[in-house]
């Protein structure tokens, strides 16, 4: 049996820098890594000492993809921290940033990151080739996400609206009307989106595991307050979040994570795992389509899963926009003042659970920071299913392997340089 | 024979690369028709060893991305900084006002000695820059103009007027006449304001103009009966950077 020595330096099309190494001695797996050189950036010493109107700001830029996530978790944390409780309609706003995050996020993973690997392509580049209407309708979805988030929040990469307490700009109802629309215009799009997706050639391969994320007895949430866990049940953050172990490894810069087991998955599978039956009519037709029930174990398919939640994200967009419009848009004075003490902001980032923490002193002024990333929890799930994977094809090629291996890493759509973004050691660090 | 173009990225979250590709379908297409994008990471396998233009994104923040960059420099034609961290370093300098050792260890415990850092640096402390493209994020319709001109030899235009005049232009009322305090009269527009149009102040995220009348600025912070010191420390996201520094 020959040996193989695969090392991918820098995994492509996932965003940051994540490595791959595998070696096999005689037939015999010996080295299955998954590797995490990105720079550290220690967002959690360039959050010390900020006052609390800069903490989202700075926050925010953590991530590229998913800066609203961010940027609400920490306006979720503040809030916590001080007492305040947002109004139902700065609630749907946020629910209605949270969709265009999402749309955009999962839209670019399926058709830029995941699709050239089925459609045997480099990247979505090639694919405007051979494959021009897949990636114009790519292109217009993405752009609906970032329109729909510039009237709600002045932009969508580092959002500048949304602010503790609620919104600095309020939409007018004119510009909901019109993103009422075009998402509306946009759903066939979005239902082809699974169409196509349906007819990739999914590798079979499951591995059962632990399915962390928010949940809610009548929502699919993406912001919230209650974490489900398929092993240990239903806990409000502030009991389940001393319960998640994070812990230093080599070979990388990025913290794992662990609950109940040796590893868990949180993101759009998690999710759908633990919360399908309060999907729109609509997005339980897509996972239909795709072949996709809960509770499913193949990780390919956390893509497939993202399909079935843009569906939900527009639908649920359109439901949030008419009662924001039946209401009417409401001029809100808001109100902050700040006093010591710790609050969490949890809410569904689109690769999964993401945890701000931070403590205030009287002055508003943050004191400590922790961040929970969803890839950081990640991490060693994909470490265990490379370890679960590679034995079951080590006869194949080298080529054959990596291209696994990648494709597998790539499903879980990695935000790399989030991950390495974690922040401070508070559980117990295994050294 | 198309131009060849590639992105690369460092220290940053890469919203600037994904600001990049923020086009509509046709514009898109009207770019592949024009370049040939032969390195790409976070979209694209493959590599290649020249470039005509090379847009590289975030700063520099430990010893090994300082080789890679000058690599990147060597197969360059034209090296374009894209986004604030690879401007003026961004906000990852916030972090220089702590020990490396310091911050290492705050956030990774004992195991700090597993990793590389250095003080956050913009990238021409590393390599000659021929252009900039500032903000965090960059602005689409800048970038995309920025590549027109590069293809048709011209020398992009980078502002050098400060935020207030697109403010004004762009009908707000002052944030100094909202009570709020400001750094626009200081900073590089071409932003069109967009910070002080969806409701909030000017964080400085382009940097400082040329010649920037910080006496100005000091008086309209008196005069606003801001504390001077206190609203230059809140402005330290993004105007703590020297390039001493490195």
């Amino acid at each position: 049996m020959s040996d193989k020595n695969i090392h991918v330096h820098h995994v492509t099309r996932i965003e940051g820098h994540a490595d791959i190494h595998v070696v096999v001695t005689g037939g015999r797996v010996e080295t299955v890594r998954w590797e995490i050189p990105e720079s550290p950036r220690l967002f959690e010493v360039m959050l010390l000492g900020r006052d609390h109107s800069d903490a989202a700001h700075i926050a925010s830029r953590i991530c590229g993809i998913c800066s609203i996530s961010h940027s609400i978790a920490s306006l979720r944390a503040s809030e916590a921290a001080f007492g305040i409780v947002p109004s139902e309609q700065t609630e749907r706003l946020r629910r209605l940033l949270f969709a265009a995050e999402i749309l955009e996020s999962h839209i670019l993973h399926i058709y830029f990151l995941a699709a050239p690997d089925f459609l045997g392509a480099d990247s979505a580049f090639s694919l405007a080739a051979s494959h021009r209407e897949v990636v114009l309708r790519a292109m217009n979805l993405k752009r609906l996400a970032y329109t729909l988030a510039d009237r709600l929040a002045g932009r969508k990469t580092h959002p500048i609206s949304c602010v503790v307490g609620g919104f600095a700009k309020l939409p007018s109802p004119g510009l909901l009307e019109e993103a009422r629309a075009q998402i509306e215009a946009a759903i066939p799009d979005l239902e082809e989106t699974a169409q196509l997706l349906a007819t990739f050639d999914i590798p079979g391969f499951t591995r059962e595991t632990e399915y962390i994320g928010l949940t809610a007895a009548d929502d699919y949430p993406f912001i919230g307050r209650t974490v489900a866990s398929s092993d240990t049940g239903v806990a409000p953050i502030e009991e389940f979040l001393p319960t998640i172990r994070e812990h230093c490894r080599p070979h990388s810069t990025a913290k794992h994570a662990r609950h109940e087991r040796e590893s868990y998955m949180v993101g759009a599978l998690a999710r759908f795992n633990l919360n399908a039956a309060n999907l729109h009519p609509r997005a339980l037709r897509a996972a239909a389509a795709l072949g996709l029930n809960a509770p499913c174990h193949n990780p390919y398919l956390i893509t497939a899963a993202q399909a079935v939640e843009v569906v939900h994200a527009a639908e649920d967009s359109l439901v949030q926009i008419d009662a924001l419009l039946e209401a009417g848009i409401r001029p809100e004075t808001i109100h902050v003042s700040p006093r010591a003490g710790r609050g969490i902001g949890v809410v569904e980032a689109p690769r999964g659970l993401l945890i701000h923490d931070y403590t205030y002193d009287d002055d508003g002024r943050v004191t400590a920071a922790d961040c929970i990333i969803p890839t950081a929890q990640n991490h060693g799930n994909i470490q265990r299913d490379f370890e679960a994977l590679v034995p079951a094809i080590v006869d194949r090629s080298e080529e054959e392997i990596r291209r696994a291996l990648e494709m597998l890493a790539r499903a879980y759509d990695p935000c790399v340089s989030c991950s390495t973004h974690e922040l401070k050691v508070r559980l117990d660090v295994e050294r | 024979m198309k131009p060849k173009v590639a992105f690369f990225d460092f220290t940053c979250c890469e919203g600037c690369q994904l600001d990049a590709l923020n086009m509509t379908g046709d514009q898109l297409a009207s770019l592949l028709d024009a370049v040939d994008i032969v390195e790409f990471r976070e979209t694209k396998t493959g590599t290649a060893d020249h470039y005509d233009i090379a847009f590289v994104e975030g700063s520099i923040s430990r010893d090994a991305e300082i080789p890679r960059l000058r690599g990147i420099r060597e197969r360059a034609e034209v090296l374009v900084a894209l986004g604030a961290c690879a401007c003026i370093g961004g906000v990852n300098c916030l972090k220089n006002a702590f020990e490396p050792e310091d911050a290492l260890r705050r956030v990774y415990g004992d195991d700090a000695v597993h990793y590389d850092t250095i003080p956050a640096r913009p990238i021409d402390a590393v390599v000659a820059v021929d252009h900039y493209l500032h903000g965090c994020p960059i602005n689409g319709e800048e970038f995309r103009r920025t590549v027109a001109d590069l293809l048709l030899g011209v020398t992009p235009r980078v502002p050098n007027y400060p935020v207030c005049v697109e403010c004004k232009m762009a009908g707000n009322v002052c944030v100094f006449e909202r009570g709020g305090s400001c750094v626009g009269p200081i900073i590089r527009g071409g932003c069109n304001a967009v910070c002080v149009t969806a409701g909030r102040h000017c964080w400085g995220c382009r940097g400082l103009v040329d010649d920037p009348n910080v006496n100005a600025q000091k008086e309209i912070l008196e005069r606003a009966g801001l504390d001077v010191e206190e609203v230059l420390e809140k402005f330290r996201i993004y105007l703590s950077c020297r390039k001493e520094a490195s």
